[in-house]
């Protein structure tokens, strides 16, 4: 969830930027990154449910699984 | 910047700051998630003021509603309620972080800064912001952008599909 205020963080800045600027392109820049929130959101959420089934656990020091 | 849109300005600034403390640093986390949602719309409301519609209308659509709805659905769905506490991050880590974010908050102060005795902050159409106007920068200048980032979507939900599978 910090991940997705700090991309709200920059989405907060690009969108600033755009209208001190005057320039359409920021805002294109926070509509993309909208769109990859989305997306990281959908994986790591689906990550966390696949590795809470394996192991009863979301302690991210627990899941040492693809330690060599 | 007149005298309603400062008003307007203090309360969501002063909103969306607290929201965001309770997100990070509150420990059960249905709070923290309906905290985070509060801290979503209240930066819809900054894109208003900014005259951003479009993205404020998409704030609000995608990320207080999808993405909110999927982290409250996960974390209900894990119940992690008799979790123990998280402890202490390394040492690196509490060093490390806030000198970062200083750093990140100095950048923004100077950029901030450098401009502040630059032109007036007008903007130049009417339509600043509004679907239309984003749409045809969208759709013309950021074309393959946007094909780019429609395959990412799809490689997202294939991927999310596939690892949600019963056996992995």
């Amino acid at each position: 969830m910090c991940v997705e205020i700090m991309l709200n963080a920059a989405n907060l800045a690009f969108i600033a930027f755009a209208r001190q600027f005057d320039a359409a392109e920021g805002q294109i820049y926070a509509f993309f990154i909208m769109t990859l929130a989305a997306a990281e959101a959908a994986v790591g959420l689906a990550i966390v449910i696949a590795l809470f089934r394996l192991r009863e656990s979301t302690d991210v020091d627990e899941l040492n699984l693809m330690k060599w | 910047m007149g005298g309603l849109e400062t008003v307007g300005f203090i309360i969501l600034t002063t909103l969306a700051l607290a929201s965001a403390v309770v997100v990070v640093f509150h420990r059960s986390p249905v709070i923290s998630a309906l905290a985070l949602a509060f801290n979503l719309v209240s930066i819809a409301g900054f894109y208003l003021l900014l005259n951003a519609q479009f993205l404020a209308l998409l704030q609000v659509i995608v990320y207080a509603g999808a993405i909110m709805v999927l982290i409250l659905f996960v974390i209900m769905l894990l119940s992690i309620a008799n979790e123990p506490g998280l402890h202490r991050s390394g040492f690196l880590q509490t060093i490390l972080a806030p000198l970062i974010a200083l750093g990140c908050a100095v950048a923004m102060g100077l950029a901030v800064y450098r401009g502040a005795d630059g032109p007036a902050y007008v903007v130049s159409s009417t339509d600043f912001g509004t679907v239309r106007d984003v749409g045809t920068e969208l759709f013309s200048t950021f074309f393959y952008a946007f094909e780019a980032i429609s395959l990412l979507l799809v490689v997202a939900m294939v991927g999310a599909v596939l690892l949600a599978k019963r056996r992995l």
